[in-house]
């Protein structure tokens, strides 16, 4: 699976708005995650989770920023992804269906944030993205 | 997710053993997916799926054929299986859900007939197999 012209500019567009409030959609998501699927919550039983929480904030500014290094290196994101890649196969080892989860939810959240810019075409752009930066995260765990 | 020189070695041991069975290996294992997996039926409304069903015997023998060129040509999967990644994209469709179905169904019967040699190690080198061989078949859908 790879991004086509097109998909890579939507996805680099929805970008330069999402950065700009890059925190809020990132904890905003998070948030979603763990009210909707609350058994992705077992990841994070030293974290504070209730809306508002500092940790809660500091990690969706986190996964965010990941996002956004890989929507700069388009061309190039098993490169980018390298470190963050390693971090979930030995150490996080987030069991995969949980990527489908959180990408879900940021997807709700970009839809929520940016409704008149969500459209199919944009949705289904970002849900490829998403279902690769997924796939280079869990491609060593074994 | 990359095939390890043991994997290799493993899947290639494996299928040595299958030897000549690979056609009713394959048909076992459909009947199996069609049994435990009902969901599956849908993508055979044109076939007699009653045991002994001579479509079935037909296309497990399809299906085993296809696996043994890609144990053929573990260095190269998705050039050798090329053609029937288009198919899959173009005209079958399958839903990648179903992938794992058979995968499992496949692995279940190799375990039925060839207890010895599917040793918890190799029943992972087939499993990462038969996962690869599912990316390549469902990589060009979108």
């Amino acid at each position: 699976m790879s991004l086509t012209k097109t998909e890579k500019a939507i996805i680099m567009s929805i970008w330069d708005k999402m950065s700009v409030q890059a925190d809020a959609i990132g904890t905003e998501t998070l948030e979603r995650l763990f009210s909707s699927y609350l058994q992705t919550k077992t990841y994070f039983p030293h974290f504070d989770l209730h809306p508002g929480s500092p940790q809660l904030r500091a990690h969706g500014s986190k996964v965010v920023a990941a996002l956004g290094d890989a929507v700069k290196n388009l061309d190039n994101m098993e490169v980018a992804l390298t470190r963050l890649s390693e971090l979930h196969a030995y150490i996080l080892r987030v069991d995969p269906v949980n990527f489908k989860l959180l990408s879900h939810c940021l997807l709700v959240t970009l839809a929520a944030h940016f409704p008149a810019d969500f459209t199919a075409d944009v949705h289904a752009a970002w849900d490829k993205f998403m279902s690769i930066v997924s796939s280079i995260l869990t491609e060593k765990y074994r | 997710m990359v095939l390890s020189s043991d994997d290799k070695a493993n899947v290639k041991a494996v299928w040595s053993k299958i030897g000549s069975h690979g056609a009713e290996y394959g048909a076992e294992a459909l009947a199996r997916m069609f049994l435990s997996f009902p969901t599956t039926k849908t993508y055979f409304h044109h076939f007699d799926l009653s045991p002994g069903s001579a479509q079935v015997k037909a296309h497990g023998k399809k299906v085993a054929d296809a696996l043994t060129n890609a144990a053929n040509h573990l260095d190269d999967l998705p050039n050798a299986l090329s053609a029937l990644s288009d198919l899959h994209a173009h005209k079958l469709r399958v839903d990648p859900v179903n992938f794992k179905f058979l995968s499992h169904c496949l692995l279940v019967t190799l375990a039925a007939h060839h207890s010895a040699e599917l040793t918890p190690a190799a029943h992972a080198s087939l499993d990462k197999f038969l996962a690869t061989v599912s990316t390549v078949l469902t990589s060009k859908y979108r």
